[in-house]
């Protein structure tokens, strides 16, 4: 925050720190976030909830991102949610509270090419098949 | 290091350029570079460089290593298999054999390059790379020795429209900013927020020579008489935004932003900014409320950005391909620029190839290119046995275009007439397992995720729409629905406040226009031609995980 100026415009850019910093955003941080910058606290939380890039929840302790863009859809992403959801339901995982698994839907990562694509632990697997996905998965 | 060769020491004999932009990194070319490194060091090839490089556009293919003094490129070179290596190896040595020939492969001999110039040739990471290839002569040369006006008449001159979309004369836009008053300042501001799925040019061209973007912004911010300058990227691309804040502090050390360009009194202070995974903010002011740290709905218009944008100031914003076509147009000259394309579309335009084609990848062709030409020559065509059936252009507010019309010459008007637009270049193939209505549907859940929610015909009328089509997939709606649908697409599109509203019912026109029988085949019969719905089933599908 100091280094962009407690300017009320440099929220999302403090935002996107304390996410990184914290692995999610509670009321606690865009309380803080809202006061030091000027931002009602009404504000910082209608800016965190309108990107979804912003998440007020903790984080699993592992990440499934499978993207949804055109090419992706083309080449059966919606297979690939299906199969990592299912793993989910068979494991019970859905709504328990310590997460072991977060399954995301995003919009187009860019590399098409290698569709359809998954990002697994930040790390990006192309050319997947749901039981290709079902076992990188399982293999966390 | 990239180049091998210490300064003043001899060029190198030969390089293997080794592509460092996404796609290729996820397959693993970081490491093949390295592992490069020690093969070429171990078979004592001294006078060979190993160096690392943007885009070299085949990302069906990758990691991809390029061998300029053969004129050859490789294909999967793998980390883990240096049997991948061999021919490449065997290259380096002087051997001409293996890889794919450049030019005689029609992929990349059928392409202009002007904005992918240095794409695959110079290091992303190093500005000396750029400056070696004539980077910033042209900032050099608009600071030093033009006058603002000669500036945009040169734009003006070279017919250049924008590349987001819309395709707005770029000098006519100029013009209109600089001729404001902006006591206040004034901003120009760079749309990196590519946000159509399927599309991924600017990603390319950020990650491959990001000096180039930023070069173009410094010209236009002299040409407007505006000193700052934003470049917002999507939150998706973190390499595309690494690249750019490390090439901004680049030049900001070697004098090319900053306080005094190239030596001269005009300054330009450059800041990135990051999105945060919000489709609408490409839409240009909605773009400005989230670079004000503001949730990123747009506002009516006018007054346009150019008369007030950033903070009230005067604010020019063009997309990344755009600010990468100015550098060449400077030092080549509006006429040269001119001379390529058609009358109306002048220039080059870059595509992102995807889907049910051999070739995909990023590709630069001189407008009027047929579709024909594109997708088979260049892009080589679909997998065997397989049948084209459309082509996608423009992301979610373009549309389908069928067989019919592949003969048709790729511009502006040719595609807008045609029911789609140029949009930012995304181009997905589609073939006969594909089914059109699946294609709308999913085009309409896009938009209805993506929707702000500010205005209520693309709030409520996208859901509604999607509904619809909904029905359709599982075969379960009437003729009526289909009737409900046409004129609830043809209100989202004259009530919508911006262009991610008006745009959503494209796919589901065009797709209709071409592709009627589809839909009547899921309303009539019950059957989806292309067997990919699965009718009869009673829930929605793909309505239980939520958008990241």
């Amino acid at each position: 925050m100091r280094e962009l100026g407690y300017r009320p415009d440099a929220l999302i850019e403090v935002l996107h720190t304390a996410q990184e910093a914290f692995g999610y955003l509670d009321a606690q941080a865009l309380a803080y976030v809202g006061d030091r910058l000027g931002v009602p606290q009404s504000k910082a939380y209608g800016v965190a909830t309108f990107y979804s890039y912003f998440t007020l929840e903790p984080e699993a302790s592992h990440s499934c991102v499978v993207c949804t863009g055109t090419a992706c859809y083309l080449d059966g992403a919606g297979a690939l949610v299906s199969a990592v959801a299912g793993l989910l339901a068979a494991r019970g995982q859905e709504a328990a509270p310590d997460r072991w698994l977060s399954l995301e839907e995003v919009r187009c990562l860019g590399p098409c090419s290698m569709a359809p694509v998954a990002v697994v632990d930040h790390e990006v697997h192309g050319k997947l098949t749901p039981p290709g996905l079902v076992s990188v998965v399982e293999s966390l | 290091m990239s180049a091998a060769a210490p300064a003043g020491a001899q060029p190198p004999r030969a390089s293997a350029n080794v592509c460092q932009a996404a796609s290729c990194l996820a397959m693993g070319s970081a490491q093949v570079c390295r592992a490069l490194e020690a093969e070429v060091a171990a078979a004592g090839l001294d006078d060979v460089a190993v160096r690392r490089v943007g885009c070299l556009g085949l990302c069906a293919a990758g990691p991809l290593v390029e061998v300029p003094e053969q004129g050859r490129i490789f294909e999967r070179v793998l980390p883990g298999d240096p049997s991948s290596r061999e021919g490449l190896l065997a290259s380096l040595k002087g051997e001409a054999r293996g890889g794919r020939p450049v030019a005689s492969d029609p992929f990349f001999s059928r392409q202009v390059k002007v904005v992918l110039e240095r794409c695959g040739t110079v290091d992303p990471e190093n500005i000396d790379d750029y400056l070696a290839t004539g980077g910033y002569e042209a900032l050099a040369k608009v600071a030093g020795s033009m006058s603002p006006d000669e500036v945009t008449s040169e734009v003006v001159k070279s017919g250049l429209r924008g590349r987001g979309g819309a395709g707005y004369p770029t000098g006519l836009k100029w013009r209109t900013v600089a001729k404001e008053a902006g006591a206040a300042g004034k901003f120009v501001v760079c749309n990196a927020d590519e946000g159509d799925p399927g599309a991924f040019m600017d990603r390319s061209v950020m990650e491959s020579s990001p000096h180039q973007v930023l070069e173009g912004m410094a010209i236009a911010g002299y040409a407007v008489g505006a000193n700052r300058g934003y470049v917002y990227v999507r939150a998706e691309y973190p390499l595309a935004a690494e690249r750019l804040a490390l090439a901004i502090r680049q030049a900001e050390r070697r004098g090319y932003l900053g306080a005094r360009v190239a030596g001269t009194r005009f300054s330009f202070h450059v800041e990135l900014r990051m999105g945060a995974g919000a489709y609408v903010c490409g839409e240009e002011t909605a773009l400005i409320a989230s670079i004000q740290g503001e949730r990123g709905t747009p506002r009516p218009r006018p007054p346009y950005p150019a008369a007030s944008g950033l903070w009230g100031c005067p604010t020019l914003i063009n997309n990344v391909e755009t600010f990468a076509n100015v550098p060449s147009i400077i030092v080549r000259g509006g006429e040269w620029f001119a001379s390529i394309g058609t009358e109306r579309s002048k220039g080059t335009k870059v595509f992102s190839l995807a889907g049910a084609v051999k070739n995909t990848g990023v590709v630069e062709v001189p407008m009027g290119l047929t579709l024909r030409e594109i997708v088979f020559d260049i892009g080589g065509g679909l997998a065997p046995g397989r049948r084209f059936k459309a082509v996608q252009t423009g992301g979610p507010a373009g549309g389908c275009l069928p067989e019919e019309l592949l003969d048709m010459p790729v511009d502006y008007e040719s595609l807008t007439q045609a029911g789609s637009m140029m949009g930012s270049g995304g181009m997905i193939v589609m073939d006969d397992t594909t089914c059109m209505v699946d294609v709308a549907k999913f085009f309409m859940d896009f938009c209805r995720q993506e929707s702000c929610g500010k205005c209520v015909p693309c709030r409520v009328g996208t859901h509604e729409m999607w509904r619809l089509l909904d029905r359709m997939t599982r075969g379960v709606a009437s003729r009526w629905d289909l009737e409900q649908l046409e004129s609830l697409a043809g209100m989202v599109r004259a009530m919508s406040l911006c262009g991610l509203g008006q745009g959503a019912p494209s796919p589901v026109f065009s797709t209709l226009r071409y592709f009627r029988d589809e839909y009547v085949a899921h309303i009539d019969e019950h059957v989806c031609p292309a067997g990919s719905c699965h009718m009869g089933t009673a829930e929605p599908a793909a309505a239980g995980v939520s958008p990241a």
